[in-house]
């Protein structure tokens, strides 16, 4: 694009004038509505080709968690010692685990619990904590002293100890949305400071100053121009986060109160496979795999819609 | 400022107390009666047991035995085990090795995590950023349990540069796996992290601006773009310190750690009320003062941020 | 004693024993000690924090028990294959199995110097016995004249004769008595002890072959260090410069420390471990069959296992379903051998043919079989569940044992597993007394021998009203068979008894028999002369390191 002048007296030079339409460049649509920070992300994000491979995986994993009978006709749960360990044959592609059960339809049929367990507890997580941390850092005051101290009494309190107590009080109800409970609840602190200190340092830029005196209310400035510029840091620590909470997934099933036995994960099944670790990794291989692609294309999701939502970036 | 500070300071008093109270009534909703399980699957006698409840006081109402053991606190009197150690005993022994290994982990994960951030986030789409994000995604995917025995295999047991365990000798040298292992999945935190603000920030205003005077670009890097990315990482950093010395169950079970995470772990399992929330109020402590800390260096980051 | 669930996250069952430190050189005499050459060097093993202060009658885990072997004497000891010899005893006599005089041999002192005298026993197994004492071991006095459960009471059945003599009275004849006395609750102690038990019990002054090595010696949760007892007049005298045990959260980081000869002996292998020691070890690899038996009870509260034809056919069937030779095999790797009766293999009297033992082969069809005959009595619902401590390595076993069910009867079944183990054993005694619990089946079980007799895996396990019959099992013709087996004075004919009861045990199956652990371990190439004992606990003071 050519150098757009900014005032009259600045130009350099004239272009002719049906090469240049002037007229449809410097006309305003004055009856059109400011497009939102969310539209022109929209706008953005549908040129990047990243957003379309990580929407490609993402839509994959989600097909295969909601129908893995798709993906194969074996039982993951029909287990048999005399298949202890089998290398991979036709029909079973990963081969067999120590129990003698399919690894090919395990890590199929693991996608749904992970999934969910990730995606809730990361929804879970974001929510309760950017509001806490939004709230903390915009209004300071004695709202932050309380939510801060709060968010440390909560940072202190050991997961463990959390989770057996949670567990214990939801027995009859165990299943993926208590263990989004218990990972959700305890998972909040960590974001909550983020949003606070991104929201700090934020609140003070020259385009908040500017929101506030074109009369913008306070919550709007909150919701319309200090959170896009803060989402940075949540987006990524959510990414990664995701990752994580399907990991400690298989730490509440080690400890037995986690999912139910009967629930085949990815998380249960890195957790069996630890004592297989010198005598055939394997085991432990697709299940991490399948964990590491889920998180790659959740990275890369967040990474183009944070750019999408940076204003800054799309400057350039 | 000072008045800033001494005000946390006086606000860890409500944060104990609320602390205490919490962890203590989660310690006495843990299922089970954990007088039963001192006799192991034989059982015990209900004359034994009810003995040993009376001793440990837990055969009062919740209330009055959160209020024996605050008396208690306050003539240091952290109560005792149930193998008859004083709990104040134990916090002597675990936290100092503790809290050297957490800060070698915090260490680790905030020079390489940083270091290796700004460099992807300069090099944003570049072969070194793609090769940062892999090695974050084997950090996140590959569970600590495999990355502690792998290390302690090759580097430990194979080549024997490092020994294998820790146990009685605590030092810079049998700590330094263990640290990494620990502050593995921290440094995809603030990899990912930094990498993203640095990318974000390189296109702000005031670096072009900055840019545009002729200001070096190491310069700009620098003190412009680094200074104004770490506000998010030095939040995680700053809230990690807490986590590492609390959660760091797995790496001490591999190295042979005798620290705060396999006790409070083994605590919690066994019912023990006095360890859990006196290793725990320590550990608010922690977390309260380096949240302060962190909340002090966001007004050296940025200078728009003041404290009043 | 039950085996003790082990904390720790890649913690596997322990096989570690509560050491009863079967030390010998082979012979019963004392004359030949040091005879193969005695070194210098200090040798390292792997342990446990113990869980009590160092007292004999308080210890009942196997951290504890390790240190306590090494550090006292009894008045017997056990040799590696589960013999007693007399070791402070001169001679333990009686007539009536019921009545015993016990002479001590002359010239046994303390390490503080004291003489070692009737007294000694006495005191301490007063000590052991007293309510208010709250000691953990105490129930081992209980067969003795005059225990309590109610109030304070002295064993009356206890009388110091002279200073080397003293006589007990047992309430009813028990023959396998001085098999017992090996048990560290039976320890000894001096005089000091009493003045302040609360310093002896981290700094304990024995008997044994070896004592702590001065004040501190014990390092909490990180080791103890033993050194040899110039006084010790029995046959283990230490042939190395001493014993230090340093403790660890789990096996995992003990066997990384042993393959790097950072560590001399180890006497647990992980489950990580398993299918590779053997080639990584080559012959400084132990694998050997140990007092260890495993098992799951099935409450006879329990729908459909109730004390009826039904309740039979489903445990016969259920013990037909299971394939233990290839889950010993699999999930295992041979360190497991399949069981062929109720006690262990390394127990004399022993046997891998009683009448009824069929029902632990592997039998698909019989098992689908006798399922459907229940079925007829009552048709089957639910699940068949097996409740297990997660703190304990159980959980693949469990998965193994409950697939090979559902595979076998068609039926669903699992694991239910239980973070806490406080939880379990609440669940299961309130389960027991018929009140609310969480446990929806069969509860996983096992036992590891106090003491080399079959008695001892037979009795409180299945006895009527026993401490350890978690079951609530009761049968008046096996509790009639125990008593007389246990007042039999000939051996043979009591362990002939014994089996008989288990014929019993066969038919009813209290608790489905699954295999014997087998005592795991290995050594560094710095040490010789490394052999286990049969409570799975290497004999210490025989190891050389130059």
């Amino acid at each position: 694009m050519p150098e757009t002048p900014t005032r009259p007296d600045q130009q350099h030079f004239f272009a002719q004038l049906d090469e240049t339409p002037v007229g449809v460049v410097d006309s305003v649509d004055e009856s059109a509505a400011p497009a939102s920070v969310w539209k022109d992300a929209w706008h953005q994000l549908r040129r990047r080709p990243m957003f379309w491979i990580a929407s490609v995986l993402i839509a994959l994993i989600v097909i295969v968690a909601v129908f893995p009978q798709w993906f194969t006709s074996v039982d993951p749960r029909a287990c048999d010692l005399a298949n202890s360990s089998l290398p991979p044959s036709a029909g079973h592609p990963f081969g067999f685990n120590f129990q003698g059960c399919d690894i090919y339809a395990r890590t199929i049929y693991g996608a749904r619990p992970s999934v969910t367990v990730g995606v809730l507890t990361t929804l879970v997580v974001v929510l309760i904590g950017a509001l806490v941390g939004a709230i903390a850092g915009f209004y300071g005051k004695w709202f932050d002293s309380l939510l801060s101290r709060v968010t440390d009494i909560f940072f202190a309190i050991p997961f463990v100890l959390a989770a057996i107590v949670i567990m214990s009080v939801l027995y009859d109800q165990r299943g993926i949305l208590t263990v989004v409970i218990v990972l959700g609840v305890f998972g909040w602190p960590q974001i909550a400071r983020i949003t606070r200190g991104s929201v700090l340092s934020v609140k003070n830029s020259d385009f908040v100053t500017a929101a506030k005196a074109l009369g913008a209310s306070r919550a709007s400035t909150l919701m319309r121009h200090i959170m896009p510029n803060s989402a940075a840091p949540i987006i990524v620590y959510a990414t990664v986060a995701l990752g994580t909470f399907i990991v400690a997934e298989a730490t509440l099933s080690f400890l037995g109160i986690g999912l139910p036995q009967s629930v085949v994960s990815w998380g249960g099944d890195i957790s069996d496979a630890q004592r297989r670790l010198r005598a055939n990794p394997v085991e432990l291989f697709y299940p991490a795999a399948a964990l590491a692609l889920t998180v790659l294309s959740f990275i890369m999701m967040g990474d183009v819609v944070r750019d999408a939502l940076d204003p800054k970036a799309r400057k350039r | 400022m000072a008045w800033y500070v001494g005000r946390r300071f006086l606000q860890l008093i409500p944060v104990f107390l609320g602390a205490t109270l919490l962890i203590y009534a989660m310690v006495f909703l843990l299922p089970g009666d954990p007088i039963l399980a001192l006799g192991g699957d034989r059982g015990i006698s209900d004359a034994l047991a009810e003995r040993l409840r009376e001793r440990y006081n837990l055969d009062e109402p919740f209330l009055v035995q959160y209020l024996l053991y605050l008396k208690g606190i306050f003539s240091l009197d952290f109560g005792i085990t149930f193998s008859g150690e004083e709990v104040i005993d134990v916090m002597k022994r675990v936290f100092p090795v503790t809290f050297q290994l957490a800060v070698m982990a915090l260490l680790f994960e905030g020079i390489f995590g940083i270091g290796f951030g700004l460099i992807a986030g300069l090099r944003k789409g570049k072969l070194f950023d793609s090769t940062a994000l892999v090695l974050s995604l084997i950090v996140i995917a590959v569970p600590t349990f495999v990355i502690g025995f792998v290390l302690q295999f090759v580097v430990g047991v194979k080549l024997g540069w490092l020994p294998p365990t820790v146990g009685s000798n605590v030092n810079f040298k049998t700590l330094l796996m263990p640290a990494i292992v620990l502050g593995a999945v921290s440094f995809a935190y603030v990899l990912r992290l930094t990498r993203t603000s640095v990318a974000e920030n390189l296109s702000a205003d005031y670096v072009r601006t900055a840019t545009a005077k002729g200001v070096s670009r190491s310069r700009v890097i620098n003190v412009h773009v680094l200074r104004n990315s770490l506000i998010p990482v030095v939040t995680f950093l700053g809230a990690d310190l807490g986590s590492l010395m609390a959660g760091a169950i797995i790496t001490e079970g591999i190295f042979n750690i005798n620290g705060v995470g396999g006790t409070l772990y083994r605590a919690i399992i066994q019912g023990q009320a006095p360890t859990v929330v006196s290793l725990t109020t320590v550990l608010v402590i922690v977390y309260i003062l380096s949240n302060l800390l962190v909340d002090l260096l966001y007004a050296v980051l940025d200078p728009r941020i003041r404290y009043a | 004693m039950k085996i003790r669930r082990f904390a720790g996250f890649a913690a596997s069952l322990t096989v570690g024993a509560l050491a009863l430190a079967a030390c010998s050189n082979g012979g019963s005499s004392g004359e030949n000690t040091s005879a193969q050459g005695s070194s210098t060097g200090i040798i390292t093993t792997n342990g446990n924090e113990p869980q009590n202060p160092l007292i004999p009658t308080n210890t009942a885990e196997v951290g504890g028990g390790k240190i306590l072997d090494l550090t006292f004497a009894g008045l017997v000891y056990y040799d590696a294959d589960g013999a007693p010899h007399n070791e402070v005893a001169e001679s333990i006599e009686s007539d009536d199995a019921q009545n015993y005089t016990i002479k001590l041999k002359s010239g046994w002192k303390f390490t503080n110097g004291e003489d070692v005298t009737a007294k000694s026993f006495v005191d301490a197994w007063n000590y052991g016995a007293k309510l208010s004492n709250e000691q953990l071991s105490s129930y081992f006095f209980e067969p003795i004249e005059g225990f309590s459960w109610e109030k304070d009471s002295e064993l009356t059945g206890l009388k110091v004769v002279d200073d080397l003599t003293f006589t007990v009275k047992l309430v009813q004849p028990e023959s396998d008595f001085p098999l017992r006395l090996g048990y560290s609750a039976f320890y000894p102690l001096p005089e000091a002890a009493f003045e302040d038990i609360e310093a002896f019990g981290q700094n304990p002054i024995g008997n044994g072959p070896y004592k702590l090595d001065g004040e501190g010696a014990w390092e909490h949760n990180t080791q103890i260090k033993l050194v040899p007892n110039a006084d010790y007049a029995g046959d283990r005298k230490a042939k190395n410069g001493g014993v230090t045990i340093k403790f660890y959260e789990t096996q995992d980081a003990a066997y990384s420390d042993l393959l790097s000869d950072q560590l001399d002996v180890l006497d647990a292998v992980p489950d990580s471990a398993f299918a590779t020691f053997e080639s990584e070890l080559g012959d400084r690899a132990v694998n050997q069959p140990a007092a260890v038996f495993q098992s799951f009870t099935i409450g006879e509260w329990l729908d459909h296992f109730g004390d009826d034809e039904e309740g039979k056919l489903r445990r016969q069937a259920l013990s037909y379903a299971i394939d233990r030779d290839q889950i010993t095999k699999t999930i295992f790797e041979g360190t497991r051998t399949p069981a062929k009766d109720f006690t262990s293999p390394v127990i004399s009297g022993w046997s891998d043919s009683i009448p009824g033992a069929e029902v632990l082969s592997f039998d698909p069809t019989k098992a689908k079989d006798l399922w459907a005959q229940a079925d007829a009595i009552k048709p089957w619902s639910g699940k068949f569940t097996i409740a297990y401590n997660t703190d304990g390595g159980h959980k693949a076993w469990v998965d193994a044992v409950t697939n090979s069910i559902k595979n076998v009867l068609g039926i669903d079944a699992e694991g239910q597993a239980y973070a806490v183990f406080a939880d379990l054993r609440t669940d299961v005694t309130a389960a027991k007394a018929g009140e609310k619990s969480k446990l929806t089946g069969a509860n996983r079980s096992g036992w590891q021998a106090d003491y080399p007799g079959l008695y001892n895996f037979l009795g409180p396990l299945y006895g009527t009203g026993a401490g350890s019959n978690d079951g609530n099992y009761s049968n008046e013709e096996f509790d009639a068979l125990l008593k007389q087996g246990a007042s039999d004075t000939n051996q043979d004919s009591a362990n002939a008894t014994f089996q008989k009861a288990q014929e019993i045990l066969f038919k009813d199956l209290p608790a489905i028999p699954l295999w014997y652990s087998n005592v795991t371990g290995g050594y560094s190439t710095l040490v010789d002369n490394v052999k286990f004992g049969w409570n799975s606990v290497p004999l210490y003071s025989d190891i050389t390191k130059q």
